[in-house]
């Protein structure tokens, strides 16, 4: 039996700096995974993400990458999605500090 | 050192022309990301978890002081000010942005540096002893061979599209610090018999998924052979090398499912039918390459003040005894730096620090810097005359630390914090490991320790050959630290064996004090190591102090 789908954001690099940005349902890339749109179908996250990888001026390497609903918005539910929303825990670089 | 010909400076040149025009057509748009990535990595760019990352090739760990000026100012303008040195002898910038990338990489070829294959299915940067051309037990300079084996590999038509990535280190010396045998190819400066300069020609090691000791394929190879031998190895590999399955083609699974007899033939017979067209200007540009590493004009002069600091100052004392290694020549010493000050992040150093390095380098140490493969910047050539004024120095650098082949002088890839195969963070447990020892002041009594830790099952901070190795996984969504003993990276090297479970984040830092501490009480006497103890007793009293409780239900 295939396994149920669970809520989904999508995230990818931004192209120029690198960074982690995530694809709103106004088909932004923002920093900010909070923003993202929050996808709980299975249907409509293929599509988005067909849409958000021919996009591929403005990023590199989209995929789904699991989330949960919180109370300000998308939030990661694996720590490698969590670090990517704030960046490394050796130095007060990346998003830490940048947001 | 080696100084680029016409014709290198006109390849690296037209590689970052070539480079500039790519980036250009992927930013606007006429290549895809898909298209776009084989051709970046070829050119050292990774993207990673928060930003792209530049990996710069220092062949065979070899620097000089304009060149360590060039990587400061190379992190100062397009990075956020540090490097990151690397297991493999390079550096790695966490932060460019993609545009700028061309720049950096001008700005590398202006100092005779680039970041060609660093990256992809070729023949990478070949690594050596970095103590090559100062060390006491050395036969020859292993550099000059490395050179060869770099510009050879260097866009070599034939091995552009290996089956996978392929990695050569070679050591001159007695002692192997190059970790030869751990490598696709391990080159070894042997003497035969008759007296003879030859190599012994090592194959088929390698750490990751399914570490492997390599073999030895050749126990004697003449010198004049070199080249034409190591084309045979790695053409006998190109064709019978795994390309179905990534995790299977590796030279080290290709020797393992053929036998190394079958490889021994098929190297052999592929050797005779390529040498006659080795006609010998192989050895002639060696010679040539040979003649930029002659020894520097050592000078003779007193070490007296060597000797009077060492009475005057504990600190000296304390960082002499542990910093210092035997040089061949009479009067001098080989300063490894420590780049692991207790908390900092392993193999990392600013652009101010670089500088210094440089500086002193060029002042006190005949122009010569060295990257480890352990993550430390060694200056190969100091008088013993001049460690009190370079001490001093290093001490306003914040780079006096006295833990080189100690406990704080952990090995650490950079993890879950920047890699994005990791499936764990490395840095964090580093810097806590360190810290805990600062702490409890007992490094020092502990003595030689080798820490080495990997993010994830691909080793790149070679957990298998540490004394004490600690690989990062994820179960079930959470760290998880697997502890290996017994493993050693030198001329005896092994494969460390398992312990047992893994631990939490919050429990692997515990463990490691635990099984320290438990080590102390476990060795004979203060001389034996924590690894010969480990040889003499074997695994169960380790694990009986890594599980405390597991023994007392089995007592019970």
């Amino acid at each position: 039996m295939p396994r149920a789908f669970t809520p989904k954001v999508i995230t990818a690099n931004a192209l120029i700096a690198g960074d982690a940005v995530w694809f709103t349902a106004d088909n932004r890339w923002s920093p900010k995974i909070s923003e993202a749109e929050f996808i709980s179908d299975e249907a409509h996250a293929d599509l988005r993400l067909l849409e958000a990888q021919a996009r591929q001026d403005e990023i590199a390497g989209a995929y789904l990458a699991d989330a949960k609903d919180g109370p300000n918005g998308p939030e990661a539910t694996h720590f490698r999605e969590e670090f990517r929303t704030r960046g490394p825990s050796n130095y007060a670089h990346g998003k830490q500090v940048e947001l | 050192m080696y100084k680029y010909n016409d014709f290198d400076e006109a390849f690296v040149r037209e590689r970052v022309a070539q480079f500039r025009g790519q980036v250009e057509r992927r930013i606007d748009g006429s290549l895809t990301e898909d298209e776009f990535k084989p051709l970046r990595l070829m050119n050292g760019l990774y993207l990673q978890l928060h930003a792209y990352m530049l990996r710069v090739a220092v062949p065979y760990g070899t620097l000089n002081p304009a060149q360590m000026r060039q990587l400061a100012y190379i992190a100062d303008r397009w990075d956020k000010g540090y490097g990151h040195f690397t297991t493999r002898q390079n550096v790695q910038y966490n932060w460019p942005k993609l545009d700028d990338v061309p720049d950096m990489l001008e700005a590398l070829a202006d100092v005779e540096m680039h970041a060609l294959q660093t990256s992809g299915n070729t023949i990478r940067n070949v690594t050596a002893d970095h103590f090559a051309g100062a060390s006491a037990d050395e036969i020859e300079d292993p550099r000059p061979v490395a050179e060869l084996l770099r510009q050879w590999s260097t866009d070599h038509p034939e091995f552009q599209f290996l089956p996978r990535k392929f990695k050569i280190a070679v050591s001159g010396a007695k002692h192997d610090r190059a970790v030869t045998k751990a490598h696709d190819i391990g080159v070894r400066m042997v003497h035969n018999d008759a007296g003879e300069a030859g190599y012994e020609i090592i194959v088929g090691g390698g750490l990751g998924r399914t570490p492997m000791v390599g073999k030895v394929l050749r126990a004697f190879l003449p010198r004049e052979e070199l080249l034409a031998y190591c084309e045979a190895v790695v053409s006998v590999y190109n064709l019978l090398g795994r390309r179905d399955n990534k995790y299977k083609a590796r030279i080290k699974i290709t020797v393992h499912e053929n036998g190394l007899e079958k490889m021994q033939e098929l190297v052999e017979a592929r050797f005779e039918e390529i040498r006659k067209g080795f006609t010998g200007f192989d050895q002639e540009m060696l010679k040539r390459i040979e003649t930029a590493f002659a020894s520097p004009a050592y000078v003779s002069k007193s070490s007296g003040n060597f000797e009077a600091a060492r009475l005057a100052n504990p600190a000296f004392r304390s960082w002499a005894d542990t910093n210092i290694a035997a040089h061949k020549a009479p009067g001098y010493a080989i300063v490894s730096i420590s780049i692991k000050k207790h908390g900092q992040t392993p193999g990392d150093a600013t652009s101010h620090q670089m500088r210094v390095m440089a500086d002193l380098a060029e002042k006190y140490g005949h122009h010569e810097l060295r990257i480890s493969h352990e993550q430390n910047v060694i200056l190969p050539h100091v008088h013993q005359g001049d460690l009190p004024a370079v001490y001093a120095a290093l001490r306003e650098a914040d780079l006096a630390t006295a833990n080189i082949g100690l406990v704080s002088d952990i090995i650490a890839c950079p993890g879950m914090d920047y890699c994005a195969l990791a499936t764990a963070r490395s840095i964090p447990i580093a810097q806590d490991i360190a810290t805990r020892f600062d702490e409890l002041k007992i490094e020092h009594e502990i003595g030689e320790l080798k820490i080495k830790i990997s993010g994830c099952i691909n080793a790149c901070g070679h957990h298998h050959v540490g004394h004490i190795g600690i690989l990062g996984l994820d179960r079930a969504g959470v760290e998880n630290y697997q502890i290996t003993l017994g493993g050693d990276g030198t001329e005896t090297t092994t494969i460390g064996t398992r312990a047992g479970p893994g631990f939490s984040a919050d429990d692997i830092v515990p463990a490691i004090e635990r099984l320290v501490t438990g080590y102390l009480d476990l060795r004979e006497n203060a001389d034996e190591t924590f690894l010969q103890a480990y040889r003499r007793l074997g695994m169960e009293p380790f694990k009986a102090i890594l599980y405390p409780s597991e023994d007392k239900a089995n007592a019970a």
